[in-house]
């Protein structure tokens, strides 16, 4: 018990997994591939609620096409992150099937990004999301290189790391992130996972729902119906 | 930005958006380079000191001041790659603990600190008193001020330096470790990349390291003696070379162990880093690092173990390992460095890395980085000559 009792400590400081706090909500999302068609509104207005810098370098949150051909190639395409939607490449006749994953933070609960953060300014929020404090990022981009899902930049202006917040700003004023307000099809979907009543709860009961790179343990909290395994 | 608009035409395959940019260039290829010629020439120097390897001792200061004069850069190329180099404090003041990369102030300074600059002053310690004695002027003053006013020079004193270097010298070797085994394991802890994410990370870059900093000393030895016109110690070299040739081995086996590990398991990421290392890499993998930087090196090394020839032979053959191992090694680090940037996470695509000239990122302050020590050491050398340190030695007894 003593012994179990000093290790505790150590593990936590090694351990990059905080408990949520149960009076708080503690947000996830949840996209259905099968509703999504690629027309990039998420995207679009994502950069425009955020001020996300407009060159085709620097996303918040964006759209992947996926095509499977008849010979069991793959063909993934994200022209400017799909804000300008999309044009097929490959020929009908090859094309076995073909869907759109839109791409976002993850908000993951064991977060890499935020256990590599040197000075704690990337941050988990109590509602358990993702955030950066852009007064005290360092720029040392240690957090870009520990997201495996690709959803960091730097801020070619600020110097600093840059992400999906979910619209904190807006989640704090009772409002829907932007890209959920803007989808067309109700693709996205969010809520707290401490509310049983919630859509998200809805959403997970009803589907059969995956993250992207589970193997790696980040405890993602981007659930998708409809994932194919090509996706990564 | 134009750049990243020319960077976009050479995508190859499909890659995340965001990750058109290397957000690690040149400057972190040098960073990690660097601190471990300081772990490696530390290791040569406690080899004389703590393991009693006497026959190094024409080495044993060179070694350390080495050290010194590249710790001192070491920190340099890392603040100026910061998006905002006036916040790096903060590692200092509030670091996060759970970031393998909060620990390095407190690596850097304890090294530094307590390790470097306490070893060379209590060995130098004696040799200031007295050269601030004989000297006049600006030299006179600055042996003064590095005495920190402890001027005794009774054998009780002297014995207490001695002992005292001794105990940070053991001291020092664990650090030295935890230095660049520590930097290894920037790299090592990346889940989210297959090249970088190994357990044998940290102990390949401590091991390159060693080779690097032995490689460096024997080197920087050797041209030493040629500027000061005075006869190089062959048994020293001897010695030097067979150590190196030792820890080029264990290195390249456990380099070797790790790609081995890599293409027996081919995990979900095998194809795109096989892709990487017979495409992208192919000229500073397997050539730079391993045909020059390794293979190389081992047959001279390994031939005089066989058969020593002359010295004529010898000497060049020796400088001429020296020079590869260094060029081998700093391959090393930017196949690490770049190589991990390369490919894309999604596993499906490459983005490119353009090195240019000027700017922050540029070569030619990647250059400036890497000869900054060497200024740095020449006065080292100046002010405090280990050669000349001998002579005092000698004189006084």
């Amino acid at each position: 018990m003593v012994v179990g009792a000093a290790v505790k400590p150590f593990q936590a400081m090694l351990f990059a997994a905080n408990e949520p706090e149960k009076s708080k909500p503690w947000y996830a999302i949840g996209i259905d591939i099968e509703k999504c068609i690629g027309c990039g509104s998420c995207a679009r207005a994502c950069k425009a609620e955020n001020d996300v810098p407009k060159e085709p370098f620097f996303f918040r949150s964006w759209v992947e096409q996926y095509t499977i051909k008849n010979d069991g190639t793959l063909a993934v395409q994200s022209p400017n992150g799909g804000i300008d939607s999309f044009v097929q490449t490959v020929p009908e006749a090859e094309i076995f099937k073909s869907f759109f994953v839109p791409k976002m933070c993850n908000h993951c609960a064991k977060s890499p990004c935020v256990q590599v953060c040197p000075v704690g300014a990337t941050y988990e929020s109590p509602e358990g999301i993702v955030l950066v404090d852009e007064k005290y990022c360092i720029g040392c981009r240690y957090c870009i290189q520990a997201c495996p899902y690709g959803c960091r930049y730097l801020h070619p202006e600020k110097q600093t790391a840059d992400k999906c917040t979910l619209c904190y700003h807006r989640l704090k004023k009772g409002l829907n992130p932007a890209c959920f307000d803007v989808c067309p099809t109700g693709a996205r979907i969010y809520g707290d996972l401490h509310d049983m009543n919630s859509p998200l709860h809805k959403f997970l009961k009803e589907h059969s729902t995956q993250v992207l790179k589970p193997q790696l343990n980040t405890g993602s909290k981007l659930f998708y119906n409809g994932l194919s395994s090509e996706v990564r | 930005m134009e750049h990243l608009y020319e960077m976009l035409k050479q995508v190859d395959g499909y890659i995340y958006p965001n990750e058109i940019e290397l957000h690690w260039g040149i400057l972190i290829v040098i960073y990690p380079y660097i601190t471990g010629l300081v772990a490696g020439a530390f290791i040569l120097a406690s080899l004389e000191r703590v393991f009693k390897i006497k026959v190094l001792r024409p080495t044993y200061h060179l070694a350390l001041l080495t050290a010194l004069a590249f710790l001192i850069v070491a920190i340099l190329p890392l603040v100026s790659h910061l998006g905002h180099p006036f916040r790096a404090y903060e590692i200092m003041t509030t670091p996060h603990l759970q970031s393998a990369m909060a620990i390095f102030g407190f690596v850097y300074l304890w090294y530094l600190m307590v390790v470097l600059l306490l070893e060379i002053w209590f060995d130098y310690r004696r040799d200031l008193v007295l050269w601030a004695e004989q000297s006049t002027g600006l030299k006179r003053r600055l042996y003064k001020i590095l005495t920190l006013g402890v001027t005794d020079l009774s054998p009780k004193t002297i014995a207490w330096d001695e002992k005292l270097g001794f105990i940070i010298t053991v001291v020092g070797i664990p650090s030295a470790f935890l230095l660049h085994g520590y930097v290894g394991f920037i790299f090592g802890s990346i889940k989210a990349n297959p090249w970088w994410s190994s357990v044998l990370m940290p102990v390949i870059f401590l091991l390159s390291a060693m080779v690097s900093g032995i490689a460096m000393v024997m080197f920087l030895y050797m041209i030493v003696s040629k500027f000061r016109k005075v006869k190089i110690d062959m048994a020293c070299l001897d010695e030097i070379g067979k150590f190196l040739f030792m820890v080029l081995i264990l290195d390249f086996t456990l380099e070797s162990l790790d790609q081995v590990h890599r293409i027996y398991e081919a995990e979900e990421s095998f194809e795109i880093l096989h892709m990487l290392v017979n495409g992208k890499l192919y000229i500073t993998l397997f050539i730079m690092q391993g045909l020059v930087g390794t293979i190389i090196p081992l047959l001279i090394l390994g031939f005089f173990r066989i058969h020593l020839p002359k010295e004529k032979i010898r000497k060049p053959l020796y400088l001429l390992t020296g020079l590869m191992v260094l060029v081998g090694v700093f391959f090393m680090r930017w196949n690490v460095v770049i190589g991990g940037q390369l490919f894309s996470k999604s596993f499906l695509g490459f983005t490119n890395f353009k090195l240019g000239m000027i700017g922050a990122e540029g070569y030619l302050m990647a250059i400036f980085w890497l000869v900054l020590p060497f200024c740095i050491l020449s006065f080292f050398l100046w002010l405090v000559p280990p050669w000349k340190k001998h002579a005092e030695a000698e004189l006084s007894e």
